[in-house]
């Protein structure tokens, strides 16, 4: 920040673990399990410890490590470009947060890169082999192994960097491949491997089971009824139904997904959506992008296979932005085609989704704003004049996928205060919340508030400048994190999905709400 | 040893094309045999990197978009930024390839007491770049008119305008002050900029010293180091390399050696480094793939085989769970014992 460097060359300065740098190993059981599914290889499971000397690894790691990547030299040519690439020019350095919050050099992406690159160029160029350290390569060892584990695990996979590097060269890419080689010689984290196991198992990542799922979702109608009077009465794994609903399994664990929730079933209720949840594809998160390509479409397949069990014609998907990510960017090509599902069209306005087509799955966002542009609900914003809202773009959505306008179309349209952050820091140039891609844990909180510095800062901006009180976003990752970073940074704001805030506004026919000075949030 | 080592490897190349063109003899080797031998690098090198390349599969399509996706027919979306028609991404690159689009964007971070933190547009990155790439295009255009015969009508058009401002004779081109000060400037960033020259390696001084020294030798000739330039010999020798019968007819001055042993330096080293971003900006799949994939399925050539938990293990590890909820199974739970 202060754009001071170390006085030693990076490669000199050893990466230190000690307690709070650095996330919880995963534990053994959870290793062993996911090791035991088809088509996963998460080998070595043991107990270690980062701080010791000693990783327990095997004895051949090297050479698993440098097989690894050659393997993925050849099936991803991405990979291959951005290692050659390169030329260092420094575009991305302050685009990172994860630099901009902690003034860590190798938290520059271009060095984050570097890290790989440098072995890379050693072992796989001509010009490494010839004049290693000369070329700028170095050797697989133990250091190198640490640095990796350290700064894999400090980058959210945001993309940022990639909007301004003149070669587009994607971050988010590199930190994938070096996550995948980390595994291959059981070096991961528990907060990532958990909830992978728990939603293969669970199809979800808290591990709701379908009793305590289908219970959430039920106390929530319940409150919906003493809030407004109106009875949602959700199906659950009921073939036959129009549209399946997936939305990140958070939204019906913890507040504030809670309300957006709550949002979600008050507007099917609206409209009389023919839909039903599933307790078997619970999960519209997939932590799997976070380890490997594999595990990713593992738990992706559950979708469609479930969409196919029931009968449905096409899927609806909750406001989450990894989920979004793996299902604009890859769902299709992993477990498509999907021709057992129709091409979607909205049951209310008539409107074909044109844009998935293919993948046959739309955004709430699309969704709500194409209801709302036909006028297909009544709204009334003044219920939201507790509120003085801004949107938080996430990563994903922004970034791969271009959801930009219909968001704030729908929030537009439900609240009457709404004022955008400084320009550089919103849309496809928005900060992440710090703490994506399975690092909103604990033990790592101060890493995580340094690298949510630039966000929570533009939101004390338009705090200071507008008295904007609530942080609206489209991500379940971002409504759990950046209610932490608030609370840290800017105490006054809450955050919310849009979704909640189209509950709030929402007039239904035959409701009895009462005098809810907090939308779905007040406390009856 | 950032500096030092890249800095002693050109003032080498200087002194052995100095030196070695000046033994009898040697002036077929320095004119003839390293230029064919660089070339030869040069164009078998750059093929088989991007054959290497192209040998990769794209698995999935990851465009970064950078504004709004196509969706709802009511709102725009940006062609550019997200597009989904072949003629859009085409357009896309074009921009980024021609004009450094992303570069462009490029903003600076600054911290103010507060602390506030502020994003500022900065384009002097983008400016050296383009100032560098265009003079070092227009430069390599206008030596056309040495390998060609005759000379086409827009390399003289090219010359001339780049001449225009015709300072003495012989007239001073205009790309010669931009090439030497974009690369003044490229350089002086990296060392100014903390960050930048902390992440600055051996590998990103080289080409610049390098390059700096093959315009300092051209401009040197051209201007100053006149002995023994004899244009028609050096016209006789670039035509006939190009045409498989070089020649050289009478004595050149060791500059011209000194110069063209560097270009050869330039041409043999390209594929084995960071220049190579001048074929790999082509083939960057977050900005040369369309933003459609919802719209049309991507293939991925190697998708492997894996099936996700199965509804029947999850059901059957739940099925209580899920009668007590009334949740729909497939199986009935098997009678109890005492039914």
């Amino acid at each position: 920040m202060t754009g001071s460097v170390p006085r030693k060359p990076w490669w000199e300065i050893e990466a230190v673990f000690k307690p709070g740098n650095y996330a919880y190993v995963a534990k053994k059981e959870k290793v062993e399990y996911l090791n035991s599914q088809q088509g996963l290889y998460f080998p070595n499971a043991r107990e270690w410890n980062p701080e010791d000397d000693d990783w327990k690894l095997p004895d051949n790691w090297q050479e698993i490590i440098l097989e690894g990547l050659k393997e993925r030299l050849d099936k991803f040519r991405s990979l291959k470009i951005f290692m050659d690439c390169c030329v260092r020019c420094g575009a991305c350095a302050d685009k990172c947060h994860f630099f901009l919050g902690t003034g860590d050099p190798k938290n520059m992406p271009v060095l984050r890169a570097e890290l790989l690159r440098s072995v890379y160029r050693n072992d796989f160029t001509l010009a490494g082999k010839i004049l290693g350290k000369m070329a700028g390569g170095r050797e697989m060892t133990f250091g190198v192994l640490k640095e990796w584990f350290m700064y894999a695990y400090q980058c959210t996979e945001c993309r940022r960097c990639s909007v301004f590097c003149p070669y587009g060269i994607d971050t988010a890419e590199i930190t994938m491949m070096l996550r995948e080689l980390l595994h291959l010689v059981g070096v991961g984290i528990n907060w990532i491997l958990e909830p992978v196991s728990n939603s293969n198992r669970t199809g979800n990542h808290m591990g709701l089971t379908p009793q305590a799922f289908v219970g959430n979702v039920e106390f929530l109608c319940e409150d919906i009824e003493n809030l407004t009077g109106v009875k949602v009465n959700p199906t659950f794994n009921r073939k036959g139904a129009e549209v399946l609903f997936i939305t990140p399994s958070a939204d019906v664990f913890a507040e504030p997904g809670l309300f957006t929730c709550m949002g979600y079933l008050l507007l099917f209720e609206a409209i009389g959506l023919d839909y039903t949840w599933s307790t078997y594809a619970s999960e519209g998160g997939n932590f799997g992008l976070f380890t490997n390509n594999e595990t990713m479409k593992k738990l992706n397949a559950k979708m469609y296979a479930e969409a196919k069990r029931l009968g449905v014609k096409w899927i609806l998907g909750g406001e989450c932005g990894h989920m979004w990510r793996v299902v604009h960017q890859y769902m299709d090509t992993m477990n498509g085609p999907a021709d057992f599902l129709e091409v979607p069209k909205s049951p209310i306005t008539g409107t074909v989704f044109e844009n998935a087509r293919s993948t046959k799955m739309v955004h709430i966002s699309e969704f709500t704003a194409d209801l709302i542009y036909h006028n297909k609900i009544k709204l009334d914003p003044s219920r939201n004049d507790h509120l003085t809202c801004t949107f938080h773009d996430s990563c994903n959505p922004a970034r791969a996928m271009g959801l930009l306008e219909e968001p704030r179309y729908v929030l537009k349209n439900v609240v009457n205060k709404f004022y955008e952050m400084p320009e550089n820091c919103i849309r496809e140039k928005t900060f992440c919340c710090g703490s994506g891609t399975g690092l909103n844990t604990d033990e790592i909180m101060e890493l995580r508030m340094r690298a949510g510095l630039p966000r929570a800062n533009a939101v004390k901006y338009v705090r200071e400048k507008h008295d904007v009180n609530m942080l609206a976003c489209v991500c379940a990752i971002d409504r759990a994190t950046l209610t932490t970073l608030m609370g840290y940074w800017n105490p006054e704001v809450e955050v919310c999905g849009v979704s909640e805030l189209v509950g709030n506004a929402l007039v239904i026919e035959g409701e009895n709400r009462q005098e809810l000075t907090e939308g779905l949030r007040t406390l009856v | 040893m950032k500096y030092t080592f890249p800095l002693a490897a050109v003032i080498a190349l200087v002194l052995i094309a100095w030196i070695g063109s000046q033994i009898p003899g040697m002036q077929y080797f320095f004119g003839i045999a390293v230029p064919y031998l660089a070339m030869a690098l040069f164009l078998g090198g750059f093929c088989y990197r991007v054959v290497q390349w192209a040998r990769s599969p794209v698995p999935f399509k990851i465009p970064t978009t950078c504004g709004q996706g196509f969706s709802l027919p009511w709102i725009k979306y940006d062609r550019l930024e997200a597009p989904v028609k072949t003629s859009e991404v085409v357009a896309r690159m074009f921009l980024e390839i021609t004009i450094f689009r992303s570069l462009w964007r490029n903003t600076k971070a600054e911290v103010h007491s507060g602390p506030k933190l502020t994003y500022e547009s900065s384009k002097w990155l983008w400016l050296f770049a383009l100032m560098f790439h265009y003079s070092f295009l227009v430069i390599v255009l206008r030596h056309m008119r040495l390998f060609l015969e005759p000379v086409p009508g827009w390399v003289s058009f090219l010359g001339a305008s780049d001449g225009f401002l015709q300072i003495g004779a012989p007239q001073m081109y205009i790309t010669d002050a931009t090439i030497l000060l974009g690369l003044l400037l490229l350089f002086g960033r990296r060392l100014i900029n903390r960050q930048v020259r902390y992440i600055s390696l051996a590998n990103d001084m080289f080409p610049l010293f390098l390059i700096f020294a093959i315009v300092i030798t051209g401009i040197l000739m051209r201007f100053f180091l006149r002995t023994d330039i004899d244009i028609t010999a050096i016209k006789r020798l670039a035509v006939g390399l190009v045409t498989f019968q070089p020649a050289i007819t009478s004595e050149i001055g060791a500059i011209f050696y000194v110069h063209v042993f560097l270009v050869s330096a330039l041409l043999a080293y390209f594929p084995f480094s960071k220049l190579m971003h001048m074929g790999g900006v082509f083939l960057s799949p977050t900005r040369n793939m369309a933003n459609d994939t919802r719209m049309r399925r991507h293939i991925n050539p190697w998708n492997p085989d894996i099936k996700p938990h199965s509804y029947d293990a999850y059901e059957d590890e739940f099925r209580e769970d899920m009668v007590s909820m009334g949740i729909p199974v497939e199986k009935e739970l098997p009678p109890k014992a005492d039914d």
